[in-house]
């Protein structure tokens, strides 16, 4: 599976895109983000969780309640347009080894 | 994560080259473009035709699930070395983009890893740059513009 592939799909998905520009503001409480939504809970706790696996967001413990921040490293490598191009070709490059190392095997 | 694939673009230039190091031999590297089964399993593509000879021409089809085609490709091999070198023509069918030449170089670092150069020619820089950002254009165009907000805001 190729994690940068995954950031483009992450950030395809319009509530996710929402989710973003909303953190990107100030860091919030998984309660106050979907606070801000209609969609149910777990259905943003979901997208959070998205997010935060394909490091989008970063989350911070604070007292009791985890906070999720903007990862702008990351979100400076999805703005570079070239990144698309080179994640689909490593994404291809990554196929081609695994079934060749597979068919070595054989 | 590490990166294995790099890309590199100078601006304003009208080519790119595409490097990989590969944990294979140089030669099953070169197989996985020579055999038609094993090209459609990584390029995700049907092969309709790959003739791997001079003056050889290749074919390529993709379908949707409802059986609607959705990219085909096609061009002329024009070397073809085994275990070294491809030269070929790549062109999209149905797409306002002008034909592009590629050189794939292979070549074996040890026993048991590999090195892809692949030098992709295009007419313009105009038209390297549109071919640049077409994975992108798929549908998340608009992700791009507000994030692109977002980010010119972190710097």
């Amino acid at each position: 599976m190729n994690l940068r592939r995954d950031v483009f799909q992450a950030i395809a998905d319009p509530t996710r895109r929402a989710i973003l520009l909303l953190v990107a503001t100030q860091a919030m409480t998984a309660g106050v983000i979907a606070s801000n939504f209609d969609t149910a809970r777990p259905t943003v706790s979901k997208h959070l969780q998205i997010l935060t696996e394909c490091e989008l967001l970063k989350q911070e413990q604070n007292g009791r309640e985890i906070y999720y921040h903007i990862n702008a490293e990351k979100m400076k490598d999805v703005a570079d347009f070239i990144e698309p191009f080179r994640a689909m070709w490593e994404d291809r490059f990554n196929k081609l080894e695994t079934i060749m190392k597979n068919y070595k095997g054989k | 994560m590490e990166q294995k694939t790099k890309i590199d673009a100078e601006n304003g230039k009208q080519d790119l080259t595409i490097t990989r190091v590969f944990d294979l031999p140089v030669e099953l590297l070169f197989k996985a473009y020579m055999e038609p089964e094993i090209v459609e399993q990584w390029m995700g593509t049907k092969v309709l035709k790959l003739e791997n000879k001079k003056h050889g021409s290749w074919q390529f089809e993709t379908k949707d699930p409802h059986g609607n085609i959705v990219f085909k490709a096609n061009g002329t091999i024009h070397e073809f070395i085994p275990g070294q070198k491809i030269t070929r023509t790549f062109e999209m069918d149905n797409a306002p983009f002008d034909v592009q030449l590629e050189f794939l170089e292979f070549e074996k670092l040890t026993d048991d890893t590999s090195k892809l150069n692949m030098h992709v020619v295009y007419r313009t820089p105009e038209l390297r740059d549109q071919m640049l950002k077409l994975p992108f254009a798929y549908g998340i165009n608009m992700a791009h513009n507000r994030l692109q907000e977002v980010v010119n805001k972190l710097k």
